[in-house]
């Protein structure tokens, strides 16, 4: 590890680390309060080597948004639509099977599918939507529907939840990603996104997520109104469902855009907080496998300096991102795998491709 | 200790390190290693946390140059229709303009026209200073190269006449990489390394400041880079003239070189390890305009106490397509958001204007 911290308090994180210790609520607000960036990301960075060594992962995926129409309308978003609003979309399922086709001869490994909470659309569009990609893409996984969307199923299918992630595993999926926790606090659920499920529920649809046997990731979107106490509360809170359930694969820290939402007024994140960020999930989530540094949210650069800082996944190539890039993302819309192994390997990493359950992929380029 | 235990403890001791040592540094340390000593050294220069920038505008009075680099992307032929020369009027305004915006200099390059007499350059400064008051930061070591060419006098005579006109110092660019054997590949007409070290100490010598820059990120080997920052160490410790060191990377867009862009990572360790060989030059500057805001302000933790112009307008970087745009507001929250003090100052980095943070 690194020679000398500038910060003295950091010592102590260092033999909490060195011992295995847990960290507490008090660490994490220091840690987020220290000046000394490099101090913490020298933290995260012996973490992250102690678990993956220099392996860096990253899949080849392709991301379908089905609809942009959404009765939550958070104040964070970008991308959502109302129905008859300009630009309102919902993809049939023979809209969602072209788009398959058409990239029909990339060797993709993962499909990242999710949506907003379209007030009519009946729950066999959802299965059917699984259906069509197993049909035309046998091999790949399907990871899709976030809690926020399994609710809604389990509403509109009169199923209980079990039952709900029972029918959609049988027609394909395979895991469930991480996205509608945002900031598990009741002042930020109130004040941002009343409509959408509360933390309880989010907590309750991920256990009976990981009950049926699927895995799932957690996310954390920061930068908006939350304060330190918040993040790192969020943070335990993961935490301690995975302590119950150990069914989160990867966390993911998400980088507020404001561009074109009702909090235009913020302004982006510092590359400070969003370092910070991901070296301090890294340090507090210890019964996580993997913290990613979300590129398209990043950006490049910064992601690419993120695998020293506690990150050892850069998510994949994504092919069209649709959310991020309406809040005014800068970043590219996706990367080839070309792109990929070169922000990984100039960085002295070692590219690792995986499937969406970190599994290897063998390498037919 | 092994070998680069033993520097790492040396360069922690405030120790000069070797050409050597400082290779070793750059291809063994660990990057965070590299940032640690380097925001260690920069603690030690600047302990009050201050990061400091200039408003200033660049300001390019002719895109013609017959000295057609390969890395470059803004230069045009004489003849060519998006060839032009900076006419007068176009000139005060820009500098009015600058001066409305809180602007306290100029940085005033160009290229290497074929035809202009040095009379040119005498008059545009002694107009600037007629009529403005407002720094003179401008002709870098090729130009000022050319113009002792086109007047038949030495360098010597050169700056000394641009000096009684107007000229209150003098740019960093064109270093490149200061040996001749990446000069006569990638800009084989423009002044070889010894003409703009040479250059740089007679400005020295008769009391004008200078910068020096690196371009980095194209042909050069590690080894070259090395080199480069002991040429500028060397020179600095005869003359004490350089007021900062800017690294910046190759931008290949619209070039004759066609190469991959530099990393990120790259940049930082290229950075941060001219903070560490560059013991006897105070400022070290982040480069935004290839780097972007972020990467940046994450310089200030790589070494780096100074983010440089705001740069009204830029003309060079942007023909390679980069956009980058950083108002004065966003610069100070950069600053800000990285916990340090934020600090406008001017060319010889005497502080104008402190910023208080935003509690919120």
């Amino acid at each position: 590890m690194i020679l000398s911290f500038k910060d003295k308090q950091l010592y102590e994180i260092k033999e909490k680390i060195e011992t295995n210790t847990r960290l507490k609520s008090h660490d994490g607000i220091m840690l987020y309060n220290t000046h000394d960036l490099v101090g913490v990301g020298a933290l995260a960075d012996f973490v992250r080597r102690k678990r993956h060594g220099n392996k860096t992962y990253f899949v080849y995926n392709q991301h379908i948004n089905y609809t942009n129409i959404c009765k939550n309308r958070c104040l964070f978003c970008a991308f959502a639509r109302d129905r008859n609003e300009k630009g309102a979309y919902i993809y049939s399922v023979d809209q969602v099977r072209d788009i398959l086709i058409q990239n029909k001869n990339s060797h993709i490994k993962e499909i990242h599918m999710v949506g907003g909470i379209h007030p009519n659309a009946p729950f066999e569009y959802y299965l059917d939507l699984l259906k069509t990609i197993r049909e035309i893409r046998p091999d790949v996984h399907i990871k899709a529907f976030t809690a926020v969307e399994i609710d809604h199923f389990s509403t509109i299918s009169k199923l209980s939840l079990s039952e709900t992630i029972q029918a959609l595993k049988q027609s394909g999926l395979d895991m469930v990603p991480g996205g509608g926790s945002e900031v598990m606090s009741d002042r930020i659920h109130a004040e941002l996104f009343p409509k959408k499920i509360h933390r309880t529920r989010w907590a309750e649809v991920m256990k009976a997520v990981h009950a049926e046997g699927l895995k799932s990731n957690a996310t954390m979107l920061y930068g908006h109104i939350e304060t330190v106490e918040e993040r790192i509360n969020h943070l335990i809170q993961l935490r301690e469902i995975q302590d119950e359930t150990n069914g989160f694969t990867a966390f993911i820290p998400l980088a507020f855009h404001s561009e074109n939402t009702k909090l235009s007024y913020i302004t982006p994140t510092s590359a400070y907080l969003d370092l910070k960020t991901t070296s301090i999930a890294r340090l507090m989530l210890d019964n996580f496998d993997h913290i990613k540094a979300y590129w398209v949210m990043l950006g490049e650069k910064l992601a690419q300096i993120a695998q020293t800082f506690g990150a050892d996944d850069l998510d994949g190539t994504i092919i069209e991102e649709k959310i991020t890039h309406s809040a005014g993302a800068k970043s590219s819309k996706g990367l080839t795998r070309d792109q990929l192994d070169h922000m990984i390997r100039s960085a002295g990493f070692a590219p690792f491709e995986r499937d969406a359950l970190y599994q290897p992929v063998e390498n037919k380029k | 200790m092994n070998s680069i235990e033993s520097i790492i403890d040396a360069v922690y001791h405030e120790q000069r390190i070797s050409e050597k040592a400082a290779e070793e540094l750059y291809h063994h340390a660990p990057l965070l290693t590299l940032a640690n000593l380097a925001d260690h050294i920069r603690n030690k220069k600047h302990p009050d946390s201050v990061v400091t920038f200039v408003v200033d505008r660049n300001i390019n009075y002719t895109n013609i140059c017959i000295s057609r680099c390969k890395f470059c992307a803004f230069c045009r032929p004489l003849a060519h229709e998006e060839a032009y020369i900076i006419s007068k009027k176009v000139l005060d305004q820009k500098i009015q303009e600058t001066i409305d915006l809180g602007g306290t200099q100029i940085l005033l390059q160009g290229g290497l026209h074929p035809d202009l007499p040095f009379s040119f350059y005498l008059d545009l400064l002694t107009h600037i200073k007629k009529n403005f008051d407002i720094h003179i930061h401008g002709f870098s070591p090729p130009e000022i190269d050319h113009m002792a060419t086109i007047a038949g006098i030495s360098c010597l005579d050169t700056i000394k006449q641009l000096k009684n006109a107007g000229l209150d110092s003098i740019p960093g660019g064109g270093a490149e990489i200061l040996l001749d054997q990446v000069r006569n590949h990638i800009s084989p007409n423009k002044c070889d390394s010894k003409t703009w070290l040479s250059i740089m100490e007679i400005a020295h010598d008769i009391g004008l400041p200078t910068t020096a820059t690196m371009m980095f990120g194209h042909i050069e080997t590690p080894t070259q880079i090395v080199k480069h920052m002991i040429r500028i160490r060397k020179l600095q410790d005869k003359t004490n003239g350089f007021t900062a060191f800017i690294p910046w990377s190759f931008q290949p867009n619209n070039t004759h070189i066609h190469l991959r862009k530099a990393t990120a990572w790259q940049y930082l360790r290229v950075l941060a390890l001219s903070r560490i060989v560059l013991d006897n030059i105070p400022n070290i500057q982040a480069s935004w305009v290839t780097q972007g805001d972020k990467i940046a302000q994450l310089a200030l933790s790589f070494g780096a106490n100074d983010l440089g112009s705001t740069m009204i307008e830029e003309n060079v970087v942007a023909a390679t397509g980069l956009n980058f745009l950083l108002s004065k507001d966003d610069m100070i929250r950069l600053i800000h958001t990285a916990g340090f003090k934020a600090a406008q100052r001017n060319c010889i980095y005497d502080i104008l204007a402190s910023f208080i943070m935003d509690e919120k």
